[in-house]
């Protein structure tokens, strides 16, 4: 299991996408969630879909990961869109079904508002799956290092984010030892009431909490041994570079936006 | 004649007041590219005493001199530049996502420019033999490379000396022989000194000096030939003697004399051989 371990949905690849500076790609995504909500023709709809869809082509990561990084809202997408559906009460009836009226207007509605749902999710889930979480740290570390002026602790912020990356594993790890350990003095963990097995996580739980603070306070001290003194004169390993790519890629998105815009109203 | 790099001077140390003295009245010096030992059973206060020599801990009496540079609250980032250390948990100090994060840590902090860094990054993982593992996940490396990686990490900042505080002892017997192997190689590269500080008397033979705690107090200071000969004693201030001693006891014992104190089976047979081709 350790070795297969990856840590939210990045998938490895070598893409255009992949290679974007993590900065590009946040911006990009940030003013794209917002620019979805000015859609509101179907050529419109179309021009970002075309975005989205070419993102997704170009990342070369195999379907089964985006629907799978999907799965857990298409629920949410299908229920907007039948609640549309039901309280719209716009245009045409189209539809008379046991009483209930379906109009044209809700139609449009329905598909609309998920449409808009399923575009933000599809583009933030490419995100995840082309960035690894310590570029995404990285980069918001660095997005956000304007607010330092402002006494927010940026750095502190960041660095706190990177050790919980690192420790994911770790923790995983050691709770699959502990709960073998646990298992081995006899505690259930898989059958049984709900209630027990609720009771089972305890002895679980409160070795893995002291080992966890076993582990802060022996790793606050090397890092201390080894120089650490907060973000005050720091340099950085890695760095963020804008490349001709990201440039081409924000050219390319004023093309979208204005493409947008000037597809807007048209029916 | 070397010059002095670390010097105690009557150091006392308690963590409380309430509490028993940890350290009482210490006094040793430690000098230029030597290899010392320090050791002692749990609680015999050898972690105390490294945690000291880089400013973790600062002596309630007395005084510690790093290249006569005194230890105080102002001067640990002077002195933590010159004073590396390797704690006993390979998970436990690894910062960076990756090896090579990981080897940057102590230089970041350091604000040595990048292109040194990668440079240095480079110089110090091959003399640790983890090169190959550059952009390596923590979780995919073994307790000895992650050791490994964290004795990289602290040569990168050129250090004076470097203090393996337990550093292998959460390890399996390979781990230990590659860490060993490691500090060998990284001895002949680099001019700096070394502290060991372990409960295991099998790791003190490489060194030129022993210094055994007890209680608080310096109990003895020689070389590790010495030390081996008093095997009696160490047992009884609970620390464990090597396989080697307690055969070498045994064939006293048993009519085989033995003249030379072995520190390991090599010397061991060396001796036997001599003593068999006089009888």
């Amino acid at each position: 299991m350790s070795n297969s371990l990856i840590i939210g949905q990045y998938v490895p690849g070598k893409s255009v996408i992949h290679r974007l500076d993590p900065r590009t790609k946040i911006i990009i995504i940030f003013f794209f969630v917002f620019i979805v909500f000015f859609a509101n023709s179907v050529l419109s709809y179309g021009v970002l879909t075309a975005f989205a869809l070419a993102s997704m082509f170009t990342t070369r990561i195999p379907m089964y990961y985006i629907i799978k990084g999907l799965t857990p809202v298409w629920f949410l997408i299908v229920f907007t869109f039948l609640l549309h559906l039901i309280v719209t009460k716009e245009g045409s009836v189209l539809i008379e079904f046991l009483g209930f009226k379906i109009y044209s207007g809700a139609l449009i509605q329905g598909f609309a508002i998920s449409m808009r749902f399923f575009l933000l999710i599809l583009v933030t889930s490419l995100l995840t799956l082309t960035t690894t979480p310590i570029e995404i740290t990285d980069a918001i570390e660095n997005i956000l290092h304007p607010l330092k002026k402002m006494k927010f602790p940026v750095h502190e912020l960041a660095l706190m984010m990177s050790i919980s990356l690192r420790f994911i594993p770790t923790l995983m790890q050691e709770t699959e030892k502990i709960s073998r350990a646990q298992a081995s003095r006899g505690v259930d963990f898989r059958t049984g009431p709900l209630k027990e097995r609720v009771k089972a996580v305890v002895p679980l739980l409160v070795p893995l909490f002291v080992s966890a603070f076993k582990r802060a306070e022996d790793l606050a001290m090397a890092m201390e041994a080894r120089g650490y003194q907060g973000g005050e004169g720091r340099t950085k390993l890695r760095e963020l570079k804008i490349e001709k790519r990201d440039i081409f890629i924000y050219i390319l998105f004023v093309f979208v936006v204005a493409g947008l815009f000037f597809t807007r109203n048209w029916s | 004649m070397r010059g002095k790099l670390i010097e105690f001077r009557n150091v006392s140390f308690r963590y409380t007041e309430e509490l028993p003295w940890v350290l009482k009245d210490c006094s040793f010096e430690i000098y230029e590219n030597e290899e010392v030992a320090i050791i002692g059973h749990n609680g015999s206060g050898k972690s105390t005493v490294a945690k000291l020599m880089n400013g973790l801990l600062f002596p309630e009496e007395g005084a510690i001199f790093i290249n006569g540079q005194q230890v105080t609250q102002e001067s640990i980032w002077e002195i933590r530049k010159d004073v590396g250390m390797v704690f006993q948990n390979p998970d436990n100090q690894f910062v960076g996502t990756t090896v090579q994060d990981d080897v940057a840590f102590g230089m970041e902090n350091r604000g040595i420019p990048r292109a040194e860094m990668v440079k240095r990054i480079d110089d110090t993982l091959s003399a640790v033999g983890m090169l190959d593992y550059l952009m390596t996940e923590p979780h995919k490396l073994s307790g000895g490379q992650k050791q490994r990686v964290a004795i990289a990490s602290v040569l990168a900042i050129f250090p004076q000396v470097l203090i393996l505080d337990e550093a292998t002892a959460m390890l399996d017997p390979k781990g230990r022989t590659e860490i060993m192997e490691t500090i060998t190689s990284v001895q002949e590269k680099h001019q700096l000194s070394l502290i060991t500080i372990t409960h295991d008397l099998q790791e003190v033979v490489r060194a030129e000096r022993v210094i055994v705690m007890n209680e608080g107090e310096i109990w003895d200071e020689a070389t590790p030939r010495e030390i081996f000969a008093k095997r009696a004693e160490l047992r009884k201030i609970g620390l464990d003697v090597p396989f080697i001693a307690n055969l070498s006891d045994a064939l006293l014992k048993a009519g085989v004399s033995i003249t030379n104190e072995p520190l390991n089976q090599r010397e061991l047979l060396e001796d036997l051989w001599i003593s068999h081709s006089r009888m």
